[in-house]
C-alpha cells in the first residue's frame, strides 16, 4: 500500500450517451433466453460519437465542477481501449477542446478496464511531487463485443473524468492511498486489427477478476491499512452485476456500502470508464466524511484500488455540473439494427 | 479366471482447477489411492481419459502419470471410450488381474475441461458421437437427448417433470459431498424454470463442466490377504450398440446396458434385486431414466414416478447416485467412471460418512459412452 500526501480530486465528471439497447432485444437476436441476460440495458454511444468525444464530455463537467481555470491543468492522461486512432493520441484532442495550454504532458493509455484508474496514479504523482498542478485522469470507451458473443450484452459506452490537484479547503475529495496488484494472466485480450476482443470464458472470474480485485483490495485492508468497517462505500469494477457483488460477498459488505455505486445493471460496462463511473455516482451523493473503497480491474490482468476520503468541498461543487443521474435518466432505447449501424457492426466493404 | 478386488481408491475435489494441470490432478488420486491401499507399486497403470489429446494436446498419457507417480518402468496405457473411458480403464485393469498377469493394478481416470473454451469441451463431447453422421449436421449430443426426451414424452404421455426429477435427486445427494462439484440442492421448479440447452432439455438438466481425477487400486487373490485395507470384490461387464440412437430398435432402450447389466448380474451370480444401491450414467435427465429402465431397475415409462415416490432416496429401496452422480457431483468426462466405483467402493467399506447407505452388499456403477453406444456396469460386493 502507497500512502498519498495532499493530492485530491478538485473536480469530477462522467458522461454516459443517450442511448440504450435491451439485453432482451440483444438475446432476442441471439436466441437468448431473458432468464440468461447479464443485465437489463446498456448505454451506446451514437454515429457522432466516439471515445474521445466523450472524454471530452466527461473533461469538461469536471474543469466545470472544480472551477479552474484549464490554462492551469499540466498533464492530461486518458485510459481507453477503444481509440478512434491506432496511432493519433486522444490527450490531445481533449487537451485542445477544453482549452487547456500547450505545454502540457498528453499521454493515453491502455491496460483493458482499467487504464483509467492508472491515470489516476500517473496523475497524483505528478501532482504530489509538484511538477502540475492540475492535471485530469480519464477512462473512456466505447466497449466492443463480437456479435453474438457474451460480451455484447455488456459491452458499453461511457467516460469519467477526474481533476487531481493539491488537496485544499474547497477539495471535493482526498486521495489517501492506492495499490496495485498485476500478474500475467491472459483472460481477454484484442490482437493488432482485430475488431473484437477474445476471452477465456470463465476463466475471466476466478484467476482473473476475483483474484486481481481482492488483491489490491487485501493490499488497502492490510493490518497497517483500513479496515471495512471504516469504509462507507465500495465500488468496484463491474463486468456484469454478479462480479462486483461476489467480491462483495467475499469482504462480508453489508448491500447498502455496495448499492451506491452499481451501475452495470442499466449502463452496461464501458470498460476503462466503468468503476470511475460507479465512483462519479458515489461523489453525487456521498457527504463529507465519507470514506469510499475504490477498485478497479483490467484483464491480462491486473487492479488498482484506492482510497477516497470525501471532504467538505463536495457540497458547494456538486452541484457546478451535471450528475450521473441526469445522464442515466436521459434515454433513448433503440434497437438492434440502429445499434448495429451506430456501433460499425455494419461493414458496407 | 482369478477374482478382482477393490482395495483403495482416491478422488479429487471436482471443480475449475485453474491452477493445477491434468496430469497433476490424476497424480493426487494415485498417490490418494496407493495410500489408502497401503501399496507402493502395482504391475500395471490403466489412465482414463476422453479429450486429453484434443483439450491438452496431450496423448502417451500412461508412460507420463507413470513417471510422474515415480514408477518408470511399469507398464501403463490410456484407454478411450468416450464419456466411459475411466470404467473401459477399470474393465482393463480387471482383465490383467483377472487373467493372472498382474497382482496389483493402477486405474486412474482424469479429465480437466476447463482448459478448453465451453465450445471446445462441446467439440470434444462430440467426439463421443459419430462425426460423419451426427456431428457434421450439428447434432450434437444434447440436441440428440433432446430428441430422446420428445419421443419419451410422447410415447409415455407423461411432462417433464418426471425427468427432472433425476438432477433434483443427485443434488439432494450431492449436499455437503467433499468432492461434489455442485454440493447443494436444486428444486425442481428451478430445474424446470432453468433455459433450455435443446428443447426440452434444460441447462439443469445436464452435468457441467469440471475438472477432476480419481483412482481405484486392483488387487488379485494373491495380495488380498497381505493387503490390510478394507476391500470389496469387483465384477465388469461390456457391451456396444449402434452409435447414434436413431439407429436402433428403439432409441429408448441402451440395448448395451442390458446386455452389460445382464451379463455381470450373471456373473456375479446376484438378483437385479439384490442390488442394495446404483450408481446410474445421468449426463442428461432423460438418460438417467432411460439407464433405470433400459436396465431392468424400472418398468419403461416408470422411473420417474418411482423417483418422486422416494425409491431412489438415500434411505430408498434403490438408493440412487449417492455422492451426486454426473450432474451434481461432477461429469469429468474420463474420471467420471471411476468416481462412480470409488464411490461404491466407499459406500460397500461403510466409509461414506453422512451419505452411508445402511448396511450395503452389491453395489452397480453403469458407466455410458456416448448416448449409449458404449455401455461399461461395474458391480462391487461386500466382503
Amino acid at each position: 500500500m502507497v500512502r498519498l500526501n495532499g493530492v485530491a480530486i478538485q473536480g469530477y465528471g462522467g458522461y454516459v450517451p443517450r442511448y440504450r439497447i435491451r439485453a432482451e432485444e440483444i438475446g432476442r437476436l441471439w436466441g437468448r433466453e431473458k432468464q440468461e441476460l447479464p443485465i437489463e440495458e446498456k448505454a451506446v454511444a451514437g454515429l457522432d460519437e466516439d471515445s474521445v468525444t466523450m472524454a471530452v464530455e466527461a473533461a469538461r463537467i469536471a474543469v466545470k465542477r472544480a472551477g479552474i481555470d484549464p490554462k492551469k491543468i499540466g498533464a492530461i492522461h486518458v485510459g481507453s481501449e477503444s481509440k478512434p486512432y491506432a496511432v493519433k493520441p486522444t490527450g490531445t484532442i481533449v487537451a485542445e477542446a477544453i482549452g487547456a495550454g500547450q505545454n502540457i504532458l498528453a499521454a493515453d493509455l491502455e491496460f483493458a478496464c482499467k487504464a483509467g484508474t492508472e491515470a489516476i496514479q500517473l496523475i497524483t504523482g505528478l501532482v504530489e511531487s509538484g511538477r502540475i498542478e492540475y492535471g485530469l485522469a480519464i477512462g473512456t470507451d466505447t466497449a466492443q463485443g463480437r456479435p453474438g458473443d457474451a460480451l455484447e450484452y455488456t459491452a458499453a459506452s461511457g467516460a469519467a473524468a477526474l481533476l487531481i490537484g493539491r488537496l485544499t479547503d474547497d477539495a471535493v475529495a482526498s486521495i489517501e492511498a492506492w495499490s496495485s496488484y498485476v500478474t500475467d494472466t491472459p483472460d481477454f485480450w484484442r490482437r493488432e486489427h482485430e475488431n473484437y476482443p477474445s476471452h477465456a470464458a470463465r476463466f475471466t472470474g476466478q484467476p482473473a477478476y476475483f483474484r486481481h480485485v481482492l488483491g489490491s483490495i487485501n493490499e488497502l485492508l492490510s493490518d497497517e491499512g483500513y479496515s471495512t468497517k471504516d469504509i462507507d462505500y465500495f465500488v468496484f469494477h463491474q463486468p456484469n452485476v454478479k462480479f462486483p457483488l461476489a467480491v462483495a460477498k467475499a469482504l462480508k459488505l453489508e448491500r447498502e456500502k455496495i448499492s451506491s455505486g452499481l451501475i452495470s445493471g442499466f449502463l452496461g460496462n464501458p470498460y476503462s470508464a466503468t468503476s470511475l463511473l460507479g465512483l462519479v455516482k458515489i461523489l453525487d451523493g456521498a457527504k463529507p466524511g465519507d470514506v469510499i473503497l475504490l477498485a478497479s480491474f483490467g484483464s491480462g490482468a491486473g487492479s488498482d484500488a484506492y482510497i477516497i476520503r470525501v471532504l467538505d468541498g463536495i457540497e458547494e461543487k456538486r452541484d457546478r455540473a451535471p450528475k450521473l443521474k441526469d445522464f442515466i435518466e436521459r434515454k433513448i432505447y433503440i434497437d438492434y439494427a440502429s445499434y448495429a449501424r451506430f456501433r460499425g457492426k455494419l461493414r458496407l466493404r | 479366471m482369478g477374482k478382482v478386488y477393490v482395495a483403495g481408491v482416491g478422488l479429487t475435489k471436482i471443480g475449475e482447477h485453474w491452477d493445477r494441470g491434468l496430469e497433476q490432478l490424476m497424480v493426487e488420486a494415485a498417490l490418494k489411492a496407493l495410500e489408502d491401499a497401503g501399496l507402493s507399486h502395482v504391475n500395471s497403470i490403466y489412465v482414463g481419459n476422453m479429450a486429453g489429446e484434443f483439450l491438452q494436446e496431450q496423448a502417451h498419457l500412461g508412460a507420463i502419470i507413470a513417471e510422474d507417480l515415480g514408477m518408470v518402468g511399469t507398464p501403463a496405457y490410456r484407454v478411450e471410450a468416450a464419456n466411459a473411458s475411466g470404467a473401459a480403464a477399470i474393465h482393463a485393469g480387471a482383465l490383467e488381474i483377472a487373467s493372472g498377469k498382474a497382482d496389483a493394478v493402477l486405474v486412474v481416470g482424469g479429465e480437466k475441461l476447463s482448459d478448453g473454451l465451453i465450445e471446445e469441451v462441446s467439440s470434444a463431447l462430440l467426439m463421443g458421437e459419430r462425426q460423419e453422421y451426427e456431428g457434421f449436421i450439428g447434432a450434437d449430443f444434447y440436441s440428440i437427448n433432446a430428441l430422446l426426451y420428445k419421443l419419451y414424452m410422447k410415447r409415455y404421455g407423461v411432462k417433464d417433470d418426471v425427468i427432472a426429477v433425476f438432477p433434483m435427486l443427485s443434488h439432494r445427494h450431492a449436499k455437503g459431498v467433499a468432492h461434489a462439484q455442485y454440493p447443494f440442492e436444486v428444486s425442481l421448479e428451478k430445474i424446470l424454470s432453468s433455459p433450455y440447452i435443446s428443447e426440452p432439455l434444460r441447462r439443469f438438466e445436464i452435468s457441467g463442466v469440471g475438472d477432476g481425477a480419481a483412482a481405484i487400486v486392483l488387487i488379485g487373490e494373491e495380495l488380498k490377504s497381505k493387503v490390510k485395507a478394507p476391500k470389496t470384490e469387483l465384477y465388469i461387464s461390456s457391451a456396444t450398440d449402434f452409435t447414434t440412437p436413431f439407429e436402433r430398435e428403439d432409441p429408448l432402450r441402451f440395448q448395451s446396458l442390458d446386455v452389460a447389466v445382464n451379463k455381470v448380474l450373471d456373473e456375479a451370480g446376484v438378483d437385479r434385486k439384490d442390488v442394495d444401491l446404483i450408481e446410474i450414467h445421468d449426463a442428461t435427465s432423460i438418460m438417467a431414466a432411460i439407464s433405470l429402465e433400459s436396465s431392468g431397475f424400472a418398468e419403461p415409462g416408470e422411473s420417474g414416478k418411482l423417483a418422486m415416490n422416494g425409491e431412489f432416496d438415500l434411505s430408498g429401496r434403490l438408493p440412487y447416485n449417492t455422492f451426486g452422480g454426473l450432474k451434481a457431483r461432477g461429469n469429468p468426462f474420463g474420471a467420471t467412471g471411476v468416481y462412480q466405483v470409488a464411490e461404491l467402493h466407499l459406500q460397500l467399506t461403510g466409509r461414506a460418512g453422512k451419505n452411508q447407505v445402511d448396511s450395503p452388499k452389491v453395489g452397480m456403477a453403469q458407466s455410458l459412452g456416448g448416448v449409449g453406444a458404449t455401455a461399461i456396469v461395474t458391480l462391487l460386493k461386500a466382503i
